[in-house]
């Protein structure tokens, strides 16, 4: 089957789709955007993480079908149109939160959403937010603290504009 | 001191303010802006036009014999390229880290569950699943030999390699064993000389790497007959030198380049996919993937050994450990993999880091037709630890006494000497590292009145609201040796090329070092810088075109390769210093390079690099070899065995649900002596993540397997701690150098993963009184319904 949606705001096409096949391999390997990870392909890792319509989905569970003329943003969508680091992103590096770096996509998606929802989620809630996100190098004391600097930052924003 | 040496001091210190990215600083990672914006190129990223996907068929059998495979109904589904099996491979069948027993594809017998039997080459992974399900194997299922019991008894049970095919040293089901007996051994009459005596028996389950980047990689055919290979591995040369004989090539045209490698730990020491995608590529002549999925992860690598271990421990009234009489059985499964390694950490560290005069050790790893294990962060030494540090608190217990303290008055120190004889010859700050962690603040009490139960045991399950919840402490120490021991010469390359680019001098650093997350290309740019003075570093894609860096394993390559990217820095420093002696006739002692300069600490800048080296590039090639070792003799284990010490403390606080059995780890401080930070933030990281596994182990992570078949092999079933799950973990940093190593450094990363799981059971044991010797522990051990 053909689908056909939109990837951080541009219009994409995949052809010869298998029904069987997820949003995640549609993205990784027919449309050329391989920043969302397969570390499961089951829903248990959060790795795979991007926004369809505005909200956070394990790619790997949706299948490719259910993506037709809808909206896609995955972590290659985050940073800005000069391609430089979006904020989380950017947080991210400054905290030494990225080791290897394969759980780093999903849960910077997941991050955006969650300072989307709340600008300054305690530590607790972070955790919460987070929690369907495996990451096996750092023990995520630096992720803690990225998402604290994130949100430092996102406030400071707030605050100057 | 002149006038004119303090102004040149005066320059030299600004312009030493510039070069703030050297060793010591915590500059950020040269990969993290790609990682971060989802390009970096991990394995399981390759690409290729024209690409196959390759699939294995694994045996569903611990133990069979096949009667027979008929791939031709495979063959028909249309989009696969080609079969394979055993039949099809051009060269040698077997391949193994250290020992070859290992067939590339099975030949005639399985001997785990999990084991390659088939491959196939089709246009679409779900072409080739399907494929891979009209194999047709027959097998003659025999029953597997998977407890100590049937492994030592061959006679009856059978062996998992008959003993005409054994390449290991062992015999009857043992792959390796090592003894060893210190001062007067264990005997009735060192007995005797104990006040007090505990035994104990303990076990650690299998635990797995679970690293997140899946097995994976892309082999492409050249035009020269060999194998262009894109893979995500932790030591490339020795990938390549057990891939060659199977693929019938010489090694020149088997060429690897180091992928992204989303994690390792230990799991990508050995083999997984390299041979098979690379047998397609060869066969097909088209690129080949292979990428696996979780459940075939579980099965494509070799894990932690699970162990059982008996433990006995004498000291004299006031504490003074007199002996300690130990045995460790590590299940090693099916293959060799590195269990002869992981035999000599646990026989020479297995009495933990105490000075005890009278030892006596036995570890053996046997075969069986359990999944194979290897290598995994702390290897030999994490089931040791969990044992020898159950063992000190039964003896403070018994004693009366404080376990930190017990545990600081039989500290080792510099100067002690290990049961194998060899003399600690660098700092060893055992005790202080107990103390630093006792003296951190503790978390705040329990909060009934302001509790939130996502911070409770059982979280956002939301089993309780703060009954029946009991809080502990417990502490922990461990050791671990950094680098290959036992005589083998693990040495890395370097090769550093110095250029100007731009108007600026520019070094380049080459290694074939895996980076796995660790943070070793960080390390690499920082030592080049404090070593050439430059700001600008950049790091060549590790391949197979440079010398051997060793393996990404052992906590070895900071160490090891850090060490030879500074043998290879300081000579092109060197080779520049000296054209411009020959060119200018300097006669300074003291030349060095700082800030793009070449510098004099008396007369200050003499002349930028850029002019002085002009349109040349210096670029040269160093090894490093660290200082030899020996193997251990193996009936008394003595031996001048390891390169290096590393020590890490633990303290951990748990809030244990004593009705549910559940467990919150509250906080988990680590004191580790690190020798000299080279990247603080880098060296916290290694620090908080070798923890994190540890409380996995203690809590959570066991492969389960009954009868030699994996029940969990899925992160549903298998879990590992989420943030949910993981404390805040404050660190202490200690650095005290080591005179033999590289700028004083200790490896880092595998001594928290030894030492913090014990004290994870210690707290829960200070919560709830119970025994608990094994790991990980479950809730029915704590609710006694087990
Ligand atoms: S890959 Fe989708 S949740 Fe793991
Ligand atoms: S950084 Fe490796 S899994 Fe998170």
């Amino acid at each position: 089957m053909r689908v056909t949606f939109t990837a951080n705001g541009k219009p994409v096409e995949a052809d010869d789709v298998w029904e069987g096949e997820s949003l995640l391999y549609v993205l990784r390997e027919r449309v050329g955007l391989p920043g969302s990870k397969n570390a499961c392909e089951q829903g248990e890792c959060g790795s795979c993480t991007v926004y369809l319509d505005d909200t956070p989905v394990c790619s790997c569970l949706v299948a490719a079908g259910q993506v037709q003329d809808r909206e896609v943003r995955t972590v290659e969508g985050l940073a800005d149109e000069n391609g430089e680091l979006g904020l989380v992103q950017q947080a991210f590096v400054d905290a030494g939160a990225v080791q290897c770096g394969f759980c780093t996509p999903g849960l910077l998606v997941q991050t955006d959403a969650l300072l989307e929802r709340d600008p300054q989620p305690s530590d607790t809630d972070i955790r919460e937010a987070l929690s369907g996100n495996l990451c096996r190098c750092t023990g995520y004391e630096k992720i803690m603290d990225a998402v604290r600097l994130a949100s430092a930052r996102t406030c400071e924003r707030a605050a100057s504009e | 001191m002149s006038a004119r040496t303090i102004q040149g001091q005066k320059n030299l210190q600004d312009i030493r303010q510039a070069s703030k990215d050297g060793i010591g600083g915590s500059p950020l990672r040269p990969d993290g802006n790609l990682k971060v914006k989802g390009e970096f190129a991990y394995s399981s990223d390759m690409w290729h036009e024209d690409m196959l996907w390759g699939m294995a068929l694994r045996s569903p059998h611990p133990r069979a014999n096949i009667l027979s495979v008929d791939i031709s109904e495979a063959l028909k589904v249309p989009g696969v390229y080609a079969v394979l099996t055993h039949d099809d491979i051009p060269g040698t069948k077997y391949y193994g880290l250290e020992i070859q027993d290992q067939p590339a594809l099975a030949i005639d017998k399985v001997r785990y569950h999990g084991e390659a039997i088939a491959l196939v080459a089709a246009d679409h992974p779900e072409t080739a699943r399907r494929a891979v399900k009209k194999i047709k194997v027959e097998y003659e299922v025999l029953t597997p030999i998977t407890t100590e019991e049937q492994c030592l008894d061959p006679e009856t049970h059978g062996y998992v390699h008959e003993p005409h095919e054994y390449k290991s040293h062992g015999s009857g089901n043992i792959c390796h064993s090592q003894k060893l007996v210190s001062g007067l051994g264990v005997t009735d009459e060192v007995r005797a000389m104990a006040d007090v005596i505990v035994k104990g028996s303990y076990e650690v389950g299998m635990q797995d790497q679970a690293f997140l980047g899946p097995e994976s990689g892309l082999a492409v055919p050249s035009e020269d007959g060999g194998v262009d290979l894109y893979i995500a591995t932790q030591w490339l040369h020795v990938d390549r030198q057990q891939m060659a004989p199977v693929l019938a090539l010489p090694e020149e045209k088997v060429r690897l380049t180091l992928a992204g490698v989303g994690g390792a730990f230990g799991g990508r020491e050995d083999l997984s996919m390299q041979i098979h995608a690379c047998l397609l590529a060869l066969h097909t002549g088209k690129p080949v993937k292979i990428v696996y999925a979780r459940d075939e992860s579980f099965f494509g690598h070799v894990h932690r050994h699970p162990a059982t271990m008996t433990y006995e421990h004498g000291a004299t009234r006031d504490g003074k450990l007199v002996f300690a009489d130990c045995r460790i059985v590590l299940d090693g499964g099916a293959y060799a993999s590195a269990s002869p390694a992981v035999v000599g950490n646990a026989a020479s560290l297995g009495h933990g880091p105490y000075v005890i005069p009278n030892v006596r050790m036995e570890a053996i790893a046997l075969y069986s037709n359990n999944p194979s294990c290897g290598a995994m962060r702390g290897f030999g030494a994490v089931q040791a630890c969990f044992g020898y540090e159950s063992q000190m608190d039964k003896l403070a217990v018994e004693l009366g006494m404080d376990p930190v303290e017990l545990r600081q008055l039989n500290a080792m120190a510099e100067g002690d000497f290990m049961p194998t004889g060899q003399q600690i010859d660098s700092p060893a700050p055992v005790a202080e590292l107990l103390q630093r962690v006792k003296d951190m603040p503790l978390p705040p009490p329990l909060d009934l009145e302001h509790l939130d139960v996502r911070t409770l045991p059982g979280a956002l399950s939301n089993t309780s609201h703060g009954e029946g919840i009991v809080r502990g402490i417990g502490y922990s120490v461990g050791i671990k040796n950094v680098g290959f021991s036992e005589g083998f010469d693990d040495y890395s390359t370097a090769r550093v090329r110095l250029e100007v680019i731009g108007g600026e001098p520019v070094a380049m650093v080459h290694t074939a070092m895996a980076e796995v997350g660790q943070g070793g290309v960080t390390v690499h740019a920082q030592i080049a810088r404090t070593e050439l003075g430059v700001e600008q570093v950049t790091i060549h894609p590790a391949n197979t075109e440079v010398g051997s860096a060793g393996s990404t394993s052992a906590s070895r390559q900071t160490y090891m390769t850090g060490g030879a990217v500074k043998l290879a820095a300081e000579a092109v420093r060197q080779a520049l210093i000296e054209k411009g002696r020959r060119r200018y006739g300097w006669q300074h002692r003291d030349i060095t390079l700082v800030g793009g300069k070449v510098v004099s600490e008396g007369a200050g800048v003499l002349v930028p690099m850029v002019d002085l080296l002009g349109d040349e590039a210096i670029d040269l090639t160093r090894e490093h070899h660290h200082r030899p070792t020996v193997p251990f003799d193996k009936e008394t284990g003595q031996g001048f065995g390891h390169v290096q010490y590393t020590f890490c403390a633990n303290r951990a606080v748990v809030d244990v649900d004593v009705e549910l059995g559940l467990v919150k780890v509250v906080e988990l401080t680590a004191a580790q002596d690190v020798g000299k930070a080279l990247n603080p933030l880098s060296v916290v990281g290694q620090i908080q993540g070798g923890c994190t596994q540890a409380l996995g182990l203690a809590v959570m992570e066991e492969i389960v397997v009954k009868d030699g078949k994996v029940r969990n092999a899925s992160f549903t079933d298998y879990l590992i701690p989420t943030i949910l799950d993981t404390p805040p973990i404050p660190v202490d940093v200690l650095e005290r150098p080591d005179p033999n190593a590289p700028y004083g450094l200790r490896g880092v990363g595998e001594a928290p993963t030894v030492s913090a799981t014990p004290s994870i059971v210690a707290a829960i044991r200070n919560a709830t009184g119970l025994a608990l010797n094994r790991v990980p522990v479950r809730p029915e051990h704590l609710t006694g319904t087990l």
